[in-house]
C-alpha cells in the first residue's frame, strides 16, 4: 500500500515561504508527477514527503498515519536522487544491497533480492563493478535498483533524468513507466520537462511559486487549464495569449488559442490576418511565428509543409470549441 | 600541438631550471660523499685524509644510532597516529554548521603558522615547566605533584608538541575532504536507514581514505626530519631518550666536529628515508591511483 494525503503543508526556510499549503490526495499504485519552472518547489516538496526536510505546518499522511515526526529510513519510501548519489567506494552489489543490510535483513535473503532487483534492471553483468567504471544510463539503473530492493511503499523521483542525454532520456522514460507499472508502486516524479511529465504522469501536479496551480490527469490539464499558468506551462510550442478588444468579443480578458488550434491558411478570408516573421520547417510539422497586428505575435502550427517564408501574409483561424477564456484574475472561465 | 618544434621549444626553455635544480641537488650530494670518505673533524683541522668506509662503520655501530632509529620511527608514528586520530573527529565537528564557526576554524588552524622554535619554547617555558607552567598550576589545584615533562617523559613530551603542530594540517585536509563529501550521498545513506554512525563508517570514512593517504604521506616527509622541537626543548636528551636521526647527524658534525661521520650519517638517512618512501607508497600509494 502506498496512499500518500498531504494536508495543508507549509514549508518556511526563515522569512521565505517555499510551500504555501499545499493540499493533495496521491492513491496507491499511481504515477503522480510534480512539475514547475525551476524554484517552484517542487524538489522541496519531494524532500518534505522523503523526511529529508522538516515541515513548518501542516501533516503528511502515509496510509492514514501522519509521518511528519518520523525519520526518512522510517517511511517506507525510498528515493531516486538527481546526481544518483550512489556510494563510489561500493559495488554495484553493495550499492542496491545497502539499505536491507542497514534494515538487518539475513545475508542469504539480502543477495536473493539483489539478484532479483538486478536481473529485473539487466544489471546482472556489472554487479561487481564500481559505480565510476559505468554508464550513465547504467548509474541511473543501480540508483533504481536501490530503490526497488526496499519494497517502499513509494518511490520518489528527484529529476533523476536530467544528467541523460536526449536518446537515453527517452528510453530510460519508458523503462520508468514500465517498472512503475509492473510492480505497482506510488510513484512521486518530480521534473521540470513538462514532455517528461505529460508521458510519464497518471496525475499531473503543477506547481508555480510555492502553490499547487492544479492537479490532474495530464489530458485535463492539457484541455481545461485551470488559469493561466496551467494553460502557458502545459503544451509546446506555447499557448498564444491575446489581450484587448479580441478577447473582449469573447467575452474575457484574456484568451488563449494553442499553436496546433489555429487553422493556417495562405491569403485566406476570416480569421486573423498577419505576416509571417520566422517559419521553422521540422519536415512533419511547419512551427510558424506570425505578427498579426491587434492580436500580437501569434505561434501556430500546421501539420506538414506549406511552403511559406518569411514575408507571407496569412490567415490564422482559431478552433472557436477550443478557445480559452481567462477572467482579470487570470482564472479560467468556463461557460 | 606536440610537433616536433613545440617539443624543442619547451626542452630548450625548460633547461636553464632543470639544470639548476640539478645542481642544486648534485654539488651537496657529492660533497657529502666526499667528505664521508674523509677523516675529516674540525677540532683537527689540516688532517683530512681518505678512510674509505670507515665512517659509516662508526656510524652504523654506535649504540646512538640504533637508539635514534627506534626514536624517529616512534615519533613519526605516534604523530601519525594522534594527528589522524584527533584529526577527523575534529574535522567532523568543524563540518558542522555552528554559529562562530569561522572563528573556531581559525584558532583551530593556528598553530599551524606559528614557528616550530616558537611553539616548542612556549611549550617548554609556559606550558610544560614544572614549577612556572600552566599544567603544574592545574596539578597543583587538584593537589597533585607536578610533572616535570621533559625528565619524567621525554619522547612523549616531544611527540605531543609536535602533534600539537600538526594537527591543523592533518584537520585541514581531512575537512576539505568532508566538505567535498557529495550531500545527495548523506541523503541516501539517511534513507537507506544508515544511522550516524553506519553513515560515517561506510560513506564518510572510505571517502577520507585518500585525505587520510595525503597526510600520512605528507606527514613524514617532514616528521622524518623534525629537529628544532628536539634542538630548543631537551637538546636530544636525557641521555638519547630524545634523538633522532636528524638530531644525531646534527650532533656528530656540530658536538663531536665529527664532518665525515656527520656525512656518512647523512647519507645514511638519505637511503633509510628512500626505504621508508618506497614501503609507504607501496602500502598507501594505492589509494591515490584514481
Amino acid at each position: 500500500m502506498g496512499q500518500i494525503t498531504l494536508q495543508g503543508v507549509q514549508k518556511s526556510f526563515g522569512p521565505v515561504h517555499i510551500i504555501k499549503g499545499a493540499d493533495l490526495d496521491i492513491a496507491d499504485g499511481s504515477f503522480v508527477v510534480f512539475v514547475g519552472p525551476s524554484g517552484c518547489g517542487k524538489t522541496t516538496l519531494l524532500r518534505l514527503i522523503a523526511g529529508l526536510e522538516d515541515v513548518t505546518g501542516g501533516a503528511i499522511l502515509i496510509d492514514g498515519r501522519n509521518v511528519v515526526d518520523v525519520p526518512p529510513a522510517k517511511r517506507g519510501l525510498s528515493m531516486v536522487f538527481q546526481s544518483y548519489a550512489l556510494y563510489p567506494h561500493m559495488s554495484v552489489r553493495g550499492n542496491i544491497a545497502f539499505g536491507l543490510k542497514m534494515a538487518g535483513v539475513a545475508r542469504d535473503e539480502i543477495s536473493r533480492k539483489v539478484e532479483a532487483a538486478a536481473a529485473t534492471l539487466n544489471l546482472t553483468p556489472y554487479l561487481d563493478r564500481k559505480p565510476r567504471e559505468l554508464s550513465g544510463g547504467q548509474r541511473q539503473r543501480v540508483a533504481i535498483g536501490r530503490a526497488i530492493v526496499r519494497e517502499p511503499k513509494a518511490f520518489l523521483f528527484d529529476e533523476p533524468l536530467s544528467n541523460l542525454d536526449a536518446a537515453l532520456r527517452v528510453q530510460m522514460r519508458l523503462e520508468v513507466t514500465r517498472l512503475q507499472k509492473q510492480l505497482g508502486t506510488t510513484a512521486i516524479y518530480v521534473t521540470h520537462d513538462q514532455v517528461e511529465a505529460m508521458t510519464m504522469a497518471d496525475k499531473i501536479v503543477v506547481l508555480n511559486a510555492g502553490k499547487i496551480e492544479q492537479y490532474g490527469s495530464p489530458l485535463e490539464l492539457y484541455e481545461k487549464p485551470n488559469n493561466l499558468f496551467v494553460a502557458g506551462f502545459i503544451g509546446s510550442p506555447k499557448m498564444n495569449f491575446i489581450t484587448g478588444e479580441p478577447a473582449h468579443q469573447h467575452g474575457a480578458m484574456t484568451i488563449g488559442v494553442r499553436p496546433e488550434h489555429l487553422k493556417v491558411e495562405r491569403d485566406g478570408q476570416g480569421g486573423w490576418h498577419g505576416t509571417v516573421s520566422v517559419a521553422e520547417h521540422l519536415g512533419s510539422d511547419t512551427f510558424l511565428y506570425v505578427d498579426a497586428g491587434p492580436q500580437g505575435m501569434l505561434t501556430a502550427r500546421y501539420v506538414g509543409e506549406l511552403g511559406l517564408s518569411p514575408g507571407d501574409k496569412v490567415s490564422l483561424i482559431p478552433e472557436s470549441a477550443r478557445i480559452h477564456r481567462f477572467d482579470d484574475g487570470g482564472k479560467a472561465i468556463r461557460a | 600541438m606536440a610537433t616536433q618544434q613545440t617539443q624543442l621549444l619547451a626542452r630548450t626553455l625548460l633547461t636553464p631550471a632543470v639544470a639548476l635544480l640539478f645542481i642544486w641537488m648534485i654539488v651537496p650530494l657529492a660533497l657529502t660523499i666526499y667528505f664521508a670518505t674523509l677523516h675529516y673533524n674540525l677540532l683537527d683541522p689540516g688532517s683530512e685524509s681518505f678512510v674509505g668506509l670507515e665512517n659509516f662503520r662508526y656510524f652504523l655501530t654506535d649504540p646512538a644510532f640504533l637508539a635514534s632509529l627506534q626514536n624517529t620511527l616512534v615519533l613519526v608514528g605516534s604523530v601519525l597516529a594522534i594527528t589522524i586520530l584527533l584529526g577527523v573527529p575534529l574535522a567532523l565537528l568543524l563540518d558542522q554548521q555552528v554559529v562562530g564557526l569561522s572563528i573556531v576554524r581559525l584558532m583551530v588552524i593556528a598553530p599551524f603558522f606559528v614557528m616550530p622554535t616558537v611553539s616548542a619554547l612556549v611549550w617548554k617555558n609556559l606550558l610544560m615547566h614544572p614549577v612556572s607552567g600552566l599544567f603544574a598550576w592545574i596539578a597543583h589545584l587538584f593537589g597533585l605533584p607536578a610533572i616535570d615533562w621533559f625528565n619524567d617523559a621525554p619522547l612523549f613530551s616531544v611527540i605531543l608538541i609536535i602533534s600539537w603542530q600538526w594537527l591543523p594540517f592533518a584537520t585541514l585536509i581531512l575537512l576539505t575532504a568532508l566538505q567535498s563529501l557529495d550531500e545527495e550521498q548523506k541523503e541516501a545513506a539517511e534513507m537507506d536507514g544508515a544511522s550516524a554512525l553506519s553513515a560515517f563508517i561506510y560513506i564518510t570514512l572510505p571517502h577520507l581514505a585518500r585525505p587520510i593517504t595525503v597526510v600520512i604521506l605528507i606527514e613524514t616527509i617532514f616528521l622524518l626530519t623534525v629537529f628544532a622541537e628536539i634542538f630548543v626543548t631537551t637538546g636530544g636528551g636525557p641521555g638519547l631518550q630524545t634523538t633522532n636521526i636528524a638530531f644525531l647527524i646534527y650532533s656528530q658534525a656540530l658536538i663531536q666536529y665529527d664532518v665525515g661521520s656527520a656525512s656518512a650519517g647523512g647519507l645514511v638517512a638519505v637511503v633509510l628515508a628512500n626505504i621508508v618512501a618506497f614501503f609507504l607508497v607501496r602500502i598507501v600509494g594505492r589509494n591515490l591511483e584514481a
